[in-house]
């Protein structure tokens, strides 16, 4: 046990830590389930790290958590040396649904933190900097259009610009592309790598896909069924950029492997 | 050599192709399909008559009441005592209708947004809801008199609840992402009404106004009937105690196309403002 817990650092990352989490929980009392036990995480600078676990483990619990949408049990959630105690500016977020808003046109949407945050002059003085965000996802001309004309991953295109837009440091995303089919999955995801490393974003993604944590991560997570509690931190030594060829080397193969070994049977049906 | 024209493509069989079978009736343009139920129930009508099926003091004649219509429309266009009747009910609708959206659209978000109003208030209208609304008529006459304030009560009393249930159900309609959405980028509560909670309630809303529309024109009418007045109610009422059959038809078909009009009018707002919101004309008839 206690060489696992010291696998929980990945080696090897100088860069500045950006999230502390320390010896986190949560309970739910009312319902008496022990979501997340004692998780210890932190996340460097520009690094992309990503949790897989069984249905149910705690994964949005502890993602909430960070982002301050729900107070721990116990345990300290630090961000940029200042601790988490409700939403934060300098965090994006995206979930499994895009939830764009249909009396609102697609630029409207991305524009709407910034609307929430600082009115709607701000908002609109945003426009220019959103269409550059549309065209960096592909989305160029669409900006005018309503939600109900976009397809799903165009929809959660959007929803990528509109996390965008405040530019955060941080990334959480919840199974953002589960929603999505697995041609159209495989492309968002590289598109993914390419924004968080054009922005430099510090990211941190909740999966059920082993390949996808593998693609896009420094290093993966393995949490076991609840109480969630990370079991092993596999680091990812696939070079950058990653590509999609790199799926059929051996080098992935090998740490899927690994992956799925630490899951428990049964987990994933 | 027979077999290769048995598989070519050309000559497929007729039980490999799949065409949709659209039945004779449903090939019948709908305005056709209308004009010829309402000529059926002209000839039944004509013919129970005819047949004297019933007493003409009971059923007049299709013609007799066609007569009556034109008389009754020459009546409201010349501006006459039937158009000051019906500019009381119309004025009674319009008047009900306003202070119904407003006291059920507060109510609405008071329990639909507070935990006071969801805890404290709900049982209370609840339970006011349950009750037969018409039977507050004669308080509302001895509270308000004759005039057009009885009515008004009454029309109102009837449509605040379902205004108050469509905005109360459309607050809750929205999803627990869209909220979470919310919170992320620190929107206050205000916020979240006003730009998410109250948009996404919109259609309920509107449902809430469809029934609302109805109900206040029964409101109306009841008042009329049971506490006098210069209405269109009073009118019917009046033709009743006549046993003047043909006028009470002409005055209820009037009376439906001003209820067709309020529904209208409702339904073509919120084709304004729901724009986003995909809908048949038949869903929209059916509130
Ligand atoms: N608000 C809540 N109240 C009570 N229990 C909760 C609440 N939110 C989550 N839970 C419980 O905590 C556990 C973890 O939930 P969570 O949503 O974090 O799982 P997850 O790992 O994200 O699952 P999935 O992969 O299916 O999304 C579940 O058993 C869930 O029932
Ligand atoms: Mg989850």
């Amino acid at each position: 046990m206690i060489a696992t817990v010291s696998r929980l650092i990945p080696a090897g990352l100088d860069a500045r830590p950006v999230y502390e989490l320390r010896g986190v929980n949560k309970t739910f009392p009312r319902r008496g389930v022990h979501a997340l036990d004692r998780i210890d995480l932190t996340l460097h600078e520009g690094g992309f790290a990503s949790v897989i676990g069984a249905s149910g483990c705690g994964k949005s619990t502890l993602l909430k958590i960070m982002a301050g949408l729900l107070p721990p049990s116990a345990g300290s959630v630090m961000l940029s040396g200042k601790a988490v105690i409700g939403p934060r500016r300098d965090i994006g977020m995206m979930f499994q649904q895009a939830t764009l808003f249909p009396w609102r046109t697609t630029i409207e949407n991305i524009v709407l933190p910034i609307e929430i945050r600082d009115g709607r002059g701000a908002a609109r003085a945003k426009h220019d900097e959103a269409r550059t965000l549309l065209d960096l996802v592909g989305l160029t001309g669409f900006g005018d259009v309503f939600p109900n004309e976009l397809s799903g991953g165009m929809a959660q295109r959007a929803a990528i610009c509109r996390m965008l837009i405040t530019k955060p440091a941080v990334l959480l995303l919840d199974e953002p592309f589960s929603a999505l089919d697995e041609l159209t999955r495989d492309y968002m995801n590289m598109e993914l790598q390419k924004i968080c490393m054009a922005h430099n974003a510090t990211t941190f993604l909740v999966t059920h896909s082993i390949s996808e944590a593998v693609i896009l991560s420094d290093v993966v997570y393995v949490m076991s069924p609840r109480p969630g509690r990370f079991i092993e931190a596999v680091d990812i030594d696939l070079p950058r950029p990653r590509t999609l060829d790199m799926i059929t080397t051996p080098r992935f193969g090998a740490l899927v492997d690994r992956i799925r070994g630490r899951l428990d049977r049964g987990a994933f049906l | 050599m027979s077999q290769t024209t048995d598989t070519d493509p050309h000559t497929t069989t007729p039980d490999t192709v799949w065409s949709e079978h659209v039945s004779l009736i449903d090939r019948i343009p709908r305005s056709v399909a209308m004009a010829g139920l309402f000529l059926a129930f002209l000839a039944i009508w004509q013919l129970a008559w005819s047949l004297q099926l019933v007493s003409p003091i009971i059923l007049p004649s299709p013609g007799e009441t066609a007569r009556d219509i034109v008389f009754v429309g020459q009546n409201l266009f010349s501006g006459d005592y039937m158009l000051t009747a019906l500019r009381v009910t119309v004025t009674e609708v319009i008047y009900s209708f306003a202070l119904a959206i407003l006291i059920g659209f507060s109510l609405g978000v008071l329990v639909g947004e507070t935990v006071f109003g969801e805890r404290a208030v709900m049982p209370y209208l609840v339970a006011i809801d349950t009750m037969p609304k018409i039977a507050f008529a004669p308080l509302f006459i001895a509270w308000l008199g004759f005039g057009i304030a009885s009515k008004v009560a009454l029309a109102t009393f009837i449509a605040t609840f379902p205004i108050i249930v469509g905005t109360a159900a459309g607050l809750h309609a929205a999803d627990e992402n869209a909220r979470m959405l919310f919170r992320t980028m620190g929107a206050s509560r205000l916020q979240t009404l006003m730009k998410m909670k109250l948009p996404t309630g919109l259609p309920h809303f509107f449902t809430g106004l469809k029934i609302a529309s109805v109900g206040v024109m029964a409101g109306a009418i009841t008042g009329e009937f049971l506490g006098g007045g210069k209405g269109f109610g009073e009118l019917i009422r009046v033709a009743a105690s006549q046993l003047d059959t043909p006028r009470v038809f002409s005055l209820i078909i009037y009376l439906s196309l001003l209820g067709l009009a309020t529904f209208g009018s409702v339904v073509w707002i919120q084709r304004r403002f729901v724009f986003w919101q995909k809908t048949s004309a038949a869903t929209d008839g059916m509130a």
